[in-house]
């Protein structure tokens, strides 16, 4: 099923589909290596509800939910 | 000339690290002319008498760049523009993140840089450290494992980029171009204006304009350069091919060259289930920015009191030798106070950066962006300036130069408007006096007026920021991603964060300590001069000579001083003022009060002390000088300071920027005099305007 990656509950591990959003954004994305076929993890949410930790590669991001939104994630 | 090398990697690498363990102890600081990043050099032996030159590039994931900041690393990569085409290009790898790491060696061979690789965080890896001989087929270059805090490696590494610097250049892409793209590669590369030429990396520099430069970037490139990619939008598809193509390399290479095994991070999640939990990871923020906090405004006072009384004994020895004269005042109230005015900011940035390095280093300082992008996001501020914003309570000119661990342009710029609205410590000491002298009431209600004073300057900021960043163009928000590396936590090393603490106040002595010592002298003169008194003024030698007491002679001395400092050309400009002030209530002593505050806002206390006659050395707990504000009559016989006066000064004292060490701040922190003459502007035309609203609706209502 495809959902955006704000909508992954935590702790859960998804596979990005799709990056959209405007050419800078989706380009810094990909290069953080969030290529179509890469595993996200959501590891914790800010204790505001916002931002979002997640693990790409073995590294650790914070990324807005606005954001996260844009990225198209396959369960 | 020397060899030069250049140190390029993805931030929190140990590249730093790995930079000052080669370079030792003569790293120069200095700013990449036009913008404000500080460009680290350093020199570096290499094997028979040979000195290399070494500078430290920002950290970077990507030589793609949006803005003139991010373009730095390609373009002393690539030796553009008049940077020095290096010799050797230092790539550090993460072995903990070996492809994320390797994206940016991949761009870097292609611009054909000689790379040699710099295998870092090889003790975190441990089992999971990639193999160094297979990692050199791979590359094609040559790659050592270094770790430096213990210096493992480092001859080796030396000794490699001796070997490398004498081989020839050559472009390595690991994909080969779609022919839609190369078409347009081919235009742009036979476009590219003359400094942007290398010859071994034409492409992917023509690769780069047509992927970065597309009229909404900030990159500070030529104009044939602009020319030469304007109509080529590149489609979706060839747009992110390249990236694609990178990683997909990369992503094929890499895992077999990785150890079955997982790095061990065990120790940072076990950290961040309590850092980053939604009630104690709070809880811990709060404690760690008291702690830090707690230590700028408490902990520097010794040493600054300390500093103050050091430079008072050193001028009251000089004098005493000197004797009485305009050469002795120039030295030691000039010279020796002005200095003294600038070093009395270091116990502060020292403690500051003390502070930052070291939750930088260890990985806070990210997470301090995480835990608080929410509340920071609304006024759109980063996440970042939180600490630069707290800092502020205790002092504007620590703050400011704390901007700079935020990445953008725009949100340190944003930060440094509106950390002057804090309320500093120096402000204090005038809230103090005004509030005891002219505010009645019982202690709660001055107590709370003090606590009022506070809430405003923290309203007054966020409403700043918001607006400036709604109407200010440069500061306006981009939709950039927020995304913030969580680096792992790591021990920081003592060594990188004192040399950290040391490059910023050596900095600010040179930059900005000169520029406040400058401003501090002509102050000085403009309250000093001139010396003689009006001709109707009585003969005070003959009077203090004839006066009985030591208290009539003091009486009489004060009384002097203080008609000098009326009639010198500060106090004549006080004067000139009044009409322009009297509508906030404030007559002309305020007046040169508001012109001595701008040395720093607590001298407007000690002037008013000259001013009233009580003598210089009043401070904000003077009775003296207290009542002398309580007494002060209009010529018409009514009291000159009201409650409502008290109100409106302390009000302009909240949103004036009466700190030319501020503003020479701003001015070395922007690498120009526009920032700071904006942030003069707009902070005294608020305070005029919000001051005279207060004061005259007051009276308007009845008070005063």
């Amino acid at each position: 099923m495809v959902s955006s990656l704000a909508e992954i509950s935590l702790g859960q591990t998804a596979k990005v589909v799709a990056v959209e959003g405007s050419r800078a954004f989706r380009r810094r994305l990909l290069e953080m290596g969030l290529i179509p076929g890469t595993d996200v993890t959501i590891l914790t949410v800010a204790p505001l509800g916002d931002p979002l930790q997640i693990e790409v590669r073995g590294g650790q991001w914070s990324i807005r939910r606005a954001e996260a939104a844009q990225i198209q994630v396959q369960k | 000339m020397r060899p030069q090398l250049v140190l390029a990697g993805n931030p929190n690498v140990g590249k730093t690290t790995l930079f000052n363990a080669l370079t030792g102890s003569l790293a120069k600081v200095s700013n990449y002319p036009g913008i404000t990043v500080d460009r680290y050099k350093g020199e570096l032996d290499l094997p028979g008498g040979v000195v290399a030159d070494v500078t430290d590039l920002p950290g970077t994931y990507s030589l793609n760049a949006r803005s003139g900041e991010e373009q730095i690393a390609l373009e002393a990569i690539g030796g553009l523009d008049g940077a020095p085409q290096p010799d050797v290009v230092v790539v550090c790898i993460d072995a903990t993140q070996v492809a994320r790491s390797a994206y940016l060696l991949t761009q870097i061979q292609e611009l054909g840089a000689r790379c040699v690789v710099a295998l870092t965080m090889v003790d975190e890896a441990k089992d999971a450290a990639p193999d160094v001989p297979a990692l050199r087929a791979l590359f094609g270059c040559e790659v050592v494992a270094v770790t430096a805090r213990t210096r493992v490696g480092l001859p080796e590494l030396v000794a490699a980029i001796d070997r490398a610097r004498h081989k020839e250049r050559a472009s390595v892409w690991r994909w080969t171009p779609s022919p839609a793209l190369r078409a347009h590669l081919d235009a742009v590369r036979e476009a590219l204006p003359a400094a942007w030429r290398t010859g071994h990396g034409d492409d992917a520099l023509a690769l780069w304009a047509l992927t970065c430069v597309d009229g909404e970037d900030e990159l500070e490139v030529p104009a044939e350069l602009r020319n030469a990619t304007s109509g080529r939008t590149l489609d979706a598809q060839s747009d992110d091919e390249a990236v694609l193509a990178r990683w997909k390399w990369l992503d094929r290479e890499v895992p077999r060259l990785l150890a079955k095994k997982q790095v061990d991070r065990r120790l940072t999640q076990r950290i961040d289930r309590i850092l980053m939990h939604r009630g104690l990871g709070f809880i811990a923020f709060l404690g760690v920015m008291t702690v830090m906090f707690m230590s700028l405004f408490w902990w520097s006072e010794p040493v600054i009191d300390l500093i103050d009384r050091a430079f008072k004994a050193a001028g009251a020895e000089l004098h005493g030798r000197l004797g009485e004269g305009i050469f002795t005042d120039f030295l030691v109230d000039g010279v020796i106070g002005g200095v003294g005015s600038v070093l009395v900011f270091l116990p502060q940035i020292l403690m500051l950066f003390l502070f930052l390095g070291f939750l930088e280093d260890c990985g806070y300082l990210a997470r301090v962006a995480y835990l608080m992008d929410r509340i920071m996001r609304t006024m759109n501020l980063h996440g970042r300036a939180f600490v630069p914003m707290l800092s502020g309570f205790a002092c504007a000119v620590p703050a400011i130069m704390a901007t700079r661990t935020m990445e953008r342009r725009r949100d340190r710029i944003l930060t440094m408007m509106v950390v002057p609205l804090m309320t500093c410590s120096a402000r204090l000491p005038v809230y103090t006096l005004i509030i005891a002298a002219l505010i009645p009431g019982s202690g709660l209600t001055q107590a709370l007026l003090m606590v009022g004073m506070y809430v405003f300057s923290v309203a007054t900021a966020l409403a700043a920021a918001w607006v400036m960043s709604k109407t200010v163009k440069p500061l306006k928000a981009k939709r950039l991603p927020f995304l913030i590396e969580l680096p792992p936590y790591r021990w920081p090393r003592w060594r990188d964060v004192l040399r950290m603490m040391w490059s910023k106040s050596s900095v600010f002595l040179r930059e900005a300590g000169t520029v406040i010592l400058a401003c501090s002298i002509a102050l000085w003169a403009l309250l000093y001069f001139p010396r003689e008194l009006p001709a109707d003024s009585p003969d005070y030698d003959a009077l203090i000579e004839r006066a009985p007491t030591d208290e009539a002679k003091q009486a009489l001395k004060d009384e002097r001083q203080a008609l000098q400092l009326e009639n010198s050309y500060g106090g004549r400009l006080g004067h000139a003022i009044e009409p322009a002030i009297a509508p906030l209530g404030f007559d002309w002593k305020i007046g040169i009060g508001i012109i001595g505050a701008f040395a720093a806002r607590e001298v407007f206390v000690s002037t008013l002390g000259v001013v009233y006659a009580v003598g210089g050395e009043a401070d904000e707990a003077s009775e003296p000088l207290r009542t002398a504000l309580r007494d002060a009559k209009k010529p018409d016989g009514t009291r000159a300071y009201t409650a409502l006066v008290g109100l409106s000064l302390m009000i302009f004292f909240a949103l004036a920027c009466q700190c030319m060490s501020t503003l020479a701040v701003v001015k070395r922190e922007t690498g120009g005099y526009a920032w700071p003459l904006f942030l003069f502007a707009y902070m005294t035309a608020l305070a005029y305007v919000v001051s005279l609203a207060v004061y005259q609706v007051g009276r308007l209502l009845g008070f005063g």
